[in-house]
């Protein structure tokens, strides 16, 4: 049972990774480096390591994709 | 270099790497075995010192010299991070700072907030007894103060932000790291080694040094990343947005 949930989240996070790499979009690629980040989540608490899932999910799915956005948005310059 | 050869050496590496690493895997212990001799030992030494959370006794107790390490690196990174972004913040200061907000959206920003520093406050403080600990919470504390920024705008980030603080409280939060492990020193347990009695397992007030340095590790981590999402604010919303 517990093998089937690790593999199942370790295919969603190998399809995100691609879905991440695809999406040609920056401000788009941002959101999906956030759900690629709780698919991570999802695969460590899978894996048995709640301490490193909540890591993942703090950083992987807030602060980094708000550092992207904003420094996007920093990026972009006056307009 | 053409593309042709580009290639031809990554397909040599390429080749390289999966022979070695096709080498490698089936020597590896089998997924999900029952061989974990690091485990059982770090386990037991977990539970002989009181501290429920095995992962925090690795953490803080067992080789806390590693977490110094990286206090220091998060240290030095967001310093540095900071330092850079504020050398090229110079442009025309703008207010792009205010902005509308559905009442909605403000509504569930104001209602989260108290509930993400208590959810924020609860991950340090049982960091020893639970999952979690100074670095998670820290970041859930950072990140749940720019709920305000969601709900509001920046102008009220900024006006209840202390920012002056957190440049502070970073700074005295990593010496008070190494100002624990020193006092380890003091007591004759060597540097960062756990002097404090252990207490009763499961209770709060237990594992000796390690809530303090989580809580120590909170402070920084959480001062840290506010400062250095304040420069990114700063960069993107004030110096280049001219309209809205």
């Amino acid at each position: 049972m517990n093998d089937v949930f690790a593999l199942t989240a370790l295919a969603l996070v190998v399809a995100g990774g691609a879905v991440v790499v695809l999406v040609r979009d920056r401000e788009r690629q941002a959101v999906a480096v956030s759900v690629h980040g709780l698919l991570l989540g999802v695969l460590f608490l899978a894996l048995q390591a709640p301490d490193v899932a909540l890591s993942q999910l703090v950083v992987g799915t807030a602060v980094v994709p708000l550092m992207v956005v904003l420094t996007i948005r920093g990026a972009r310059g006056p307009r | 270099m053409n593309p042709r050869a580009r290639l031809i050496v990554f397909l040599a590496g390429a080749a390289g790497f999966l022979a070695l690493f096709a080498s490698a895997v089936p020597l590896l212990p089998e997924f999900g075995g029952s061989f974990h001799p690091y485990r059982d030992l770090a386990v037991g030494a977990a539970l002989r010192r009181s501290t429920e959370n095995a992962v925090a006794s690795v953490n803080f107790d067992l080789r806390p010299i590693d977490t110094f390490g990286e206090e220091l690196i998060f240290l030095a990174s967001a310093v540095g991070a900071a330092t850079l972004l504020r050398a090229t913040g110079e442009g025309r200061e703008q207010d792009g700072a205010s902005a509308r907000v559905l009442p909605l959206t403000a509504l569930g920003g104001y209602l989260l907030l108290p509930l993400v520093f208590l959810v924020g406050a609860n991950i340090v403080l049982h960091g020893h007894l639970t999952p979690g600990g100074g670095f998670q919470g820290g970041v859930v504390l950072a990140t749940g103060l720019h709920l305000l920024y969601v709900a509001g705008d920046l102008r009220a980030l900024e006006r209840l932000r202390p920012l002056s603080w957190c440049v502070e409280t970073e700074a005295a939060a990593g010496g008070a790291f190494a100002v624990v492990g020193l006092a380890g020193s003091l007591a004759g347990a060597g540097f960062l080694g756990n002097a404090l009695p252990t207490g009763a397992s499961g209770a709060l007030l237990s594992a000796g040094t390690v809530p303090l340095l989580n809580i120590a590790v909170a402070c920084e981590v959480g001062a840290g990343i506010v400062v250095l999402l304040a420069q990114f604010l700063h960069q993107a919303l004030v110096l280049t947005c001219p309209e809205s």
